[in-house]
């Protein structure tokens, strides 16, 4: 937890931070390409680690500073180029089966935002927290992790769907970043090392999934039921 | 002593993954095997040494404590089980040149089950399940045909959402207790059953039920229970059993180290009541499913839904007839689901099919096999004289005596759908008759190697149900002390 009585400099900063990370999900959210995902993730990493930098400064904890490299390095660079490959190597360039067309998407992830906001003002209230970044905190992570999961539900392009997956990772990594700064290096490290590991081992999945069915649509996996 | 043992225990499956990758690949079933072997050998006496309490290494990052324990003994169990069965099953694949790299994987996954119950820090915690679903996945897509793939594909993605979910839970944990601890400090189970009782109870709650709905995700709770009949149907039998008999287990200790740490908290009723409502609702989609199953192996899934259910519902009644019902009932599904999936895998392999529909006269054909897996079908649908028929019951009476009596109806209503549904099917592939006459010449019974774990599966069952060993008890009762109350 941040300092309760932030000054308004750096209240400000992470809630610009915060919410530039929210915005940013609202543009994957809205597209229908897979390039734009991926560099609106990548961006969304990038804001996540001048957060990161920002609460490090204000909270006088200079371990977060390494956090937050490792992440833009990782999640920034590393992550952002492996799913290009892997964009690449498929013959789509954009989301040919969603559900829900993105601008009723937009307005899903809007209600979305509501629901995060009520439920965060509703839990940070009897805390004593109420109107601090704290509930912007719990509002933006709660607001992400829904619009991820609305990724997955929508979206049938193999790639959609990892990064619907990191959206969620994101989500929770933001929200952590603000409210539990203090949380010990080594479980930062081991998260961010999962990560690519999750990523990795999908990435051999998509391609198990290019060699048997031509293309990388989850769409047609509709075999096993009942 | 005991340390020593843990560090075999985690060694063993540790060198066979790398044995099996350098060695020449006939060696990497006996390889795995030896694994098995040892991690058996060792969880038998850990069983029994963890009841000196609970056991702190590496700075506070490992336990060992009895519910923990008990987990492995459970795993070790499957382990040993299916690294037999795999020696005789995976040679049928006709994958000789992949099987290093399958036995690799499988030495892993039991690796990663192993360790995730020995993890102190729930966030440590998440990583190791995290992790055995990452290496599983790839022993659910080893046959690499298309049902496989789109198995591990949806097995991956839910189980990822889901357990993203459990994440999100436990950062809401730490949060709620740095009010108490400060804003950092090392998030062991024991810190936070220090830090529960001045605990938010809305935060509480609501961190508690992410919690329960991520891992119960992994645990396979309806309705989050969607990857695992696919999952459990499409890998190769050995794994199915790893999966059903092993991960399970290891998931749902999560939820019960979880849950007794929101009883601490000022949480109210909820906590328990929403474990006990997905355990209904477990048994009561699995019972749907299993009713109407058409595929051999989706039968067997459903059921371990079933069994997840019942143990949800013992843990969630809770008390001391609760938790060791549920611990009992944990020991017996993983040993009569390993015969279960042994024998489906068997005759999967014979008469080269899923569908029940096309599986018949088993009984004529194969008498001996036939006879063992019927028994398991028995056993496992919770009918006497085996150790499931105790669990249960065990189980319904925490329910009736811990004033949860319209669940523990619920649940012996549907366990008496469940018995018939279930024993229908084996009543079909036994006696039905049969429209085609295969030549009974082409149909050749696996070896050795596939039937013998059967019979170790089945002979504990049948004593744990004649025979409910005193120490058994006295141990369960020890576990249900520690998880009421803290260290």
């Amino acid at each position: 937890m941040l300092p309760t009585g932030l000054d308004p400099l750096a209240s400000s900063l992470v809630s610009l931070m915060a919410i530039a990370s929210l915005l940013l999900a609202f543009v994957m959210l809205g597209s229908r390409w897979l390039d734009n995902y991926l560099y609106a993730f990548a961006a969304q990493s990038w804001a996540m680690a001048g957060l990161g930098v920002a609460v490090g400064w204000f909270a006088h904890s200079p371990e977060l500073y390494l956090v937050a490299a490792l992440s833009a390095l990782f999640r920034g660079l590393v992550l952002p180029y492996l799913l290009w490959r892997m964009i690449r190597r498929l013959e789509v360039a954009r989301e040919l089966h969603e559900s829900v067309r993105p601008a009723s998407a937009l307005v899903i992830g809007a209600l979305g935002v509501i629901f995060a906001l009520a439920v965060s003002s509703r839990i940070a209230r009897p805390l004593g927290l109420g109107g601090t970044v704290a509930v912007l905190a719990l509002t933006v992570m709660l607001a992400t992790m829904l619009i991820g999961f609305l990724m997955l539900a929508i979206r049938r392009e193999a790639i959609s769907q990892i990064i619907g997956l990191l959206v969620l990772e994101n989500g929770i990594r933001l929200g952590a970043q603000i409210l539990i700064p203090g949380m010990p290096l080594l479980i930062e490290l081991m998260i961010l090392a999962d990560v690519l590991a999750a990523v990795a081992c999908l990435a051999v999945l998509v391609r198990y999934l290019l060699s048997q069915f031509g293309n990388a649509s989850t769409a047609q996996l509709r075999r096993l039921v009942g | 002593m005991t340390g020593a043992l843990l560090l075999l225990l985690v060694i063993a499956p540790a060198l066979a993954v790398l044995g099996c990758l350098v060695a020449r690949p006939g060696q990497a079933a006996t390889l795995n095997l030896a694994a098995g072997v040892v991690v058996f050998a060792a969880a038998v006496p850990l069983t029994m040494l963890s009841r000196g309490g609970p056991y702190r290494y590496w700075g506070g990052y490992i336990v060992f404590d009895a519910i923990g324990a008990w987990v492995v003994l459970c795993a070790a169990s499957v382990y040993l089980l299916s690294s037999i069965y795999a020696v005789g099953y995976m040679r049928l694949l006709g994958e000789d040149q992949r099987l290093p790299s399958f036995y690799a994987l499988y030495a892993g996954f039991a690796l990663a089950i192993l360790i995730s119950p020995l993890m102190n820090n729930a966030a440590l915690y998440w990583i190791a399940i995290e992790l055995t679903t990452l290496v599983s996945t790839f022993l659910v897509a080893f046959e690499r045909a298309p049902e496989s793939i789109e198995a591990a594909w949806k097995y991956i993605v839910i189980v990822s959402t889901g357990i993203s979910l459990a994440l999100l839970g436990t950062v809401l944990f730490y949060w709620n207790a740095s009010f108490v601890l400060g804003p950092t400090y090392n998030m062991t189970w024991d810190a936070l059953h220090h830090a529960a009782p001045s605990m938010n109870p809305t935060l509480t709650v609501l961190a508690f039920l992410l919690v329960l709905v991520g891992y119960g995700t992994k645990v396979g709770l309806a309705p989050m229970h969607t990857w695992l009949p696919d999952a459990h149907s499409e890998s190769p039998a050995p794994v199915s059993a790893m999966l059903s008999g092993a991960l399970l287990n290891a998931a749902m200790l999560g939820i019960v180290r979880y849950l007794a740490i929101a009883e601490r908290a000022p949480s109210g009723a909820l906590p328990r009541l929403a474990l006990v409502a997905l355990g209904a609702l477990s048994l009561l989609v699995a019972a749907l499913f299993i009713v109407r199953q058409r595929g051999i192996k989706r039968l067997m899934a459903y059921s371990s839904v079933e069994h997840m259910g019942v143990m949800a519902l013992g843990f969630g009644f809770g008390g001391p007839f609760g938790v060791a019902g549920a611990l009992y009932h944990m020991l017996n599904h993983s040993l009569n689901k390993s015969l279960m999936f042994f024998g489906a895998g068997n005759m999967m392999r014979t008469y080269g099919t899923k569908e029940i529909g096309q599986i018949r006269a088993v009984a004529r054909r194969f008498p001996v096999q036939a006879a063992l897996w019927l028994a398991g079908a028995v056993a496992i649908t919770g009918a006497p004289p085996f150790g499931l028929f105790l669990s249960e019951l065990v189980v319904l009476r925490a329910g009736f005596q811990r004033s949860f009596a319209w669940a523990a109806g619920l649940m012996a209503g549907l366990l008496i759908v469940i018995f018939i549904g279930f024993l229908d099917h084996f009543r079909a592939m036994y006696f039905a008759p049969q429209d085609d006459e295969v030549g009974a010449a082409e149909l050749r019974s696996p070896g050795a190697w596939c039937i013998a774990p059967m019979w170790l599966a089945l002979a504990p069952l049948v004593v744990f149900g004649l025979w409910w060993p005193q120490p058994l008890w006295d141990f369960f009762a020890h576990t249900a002390r520690l998880l009421s109350s803290a260290p």
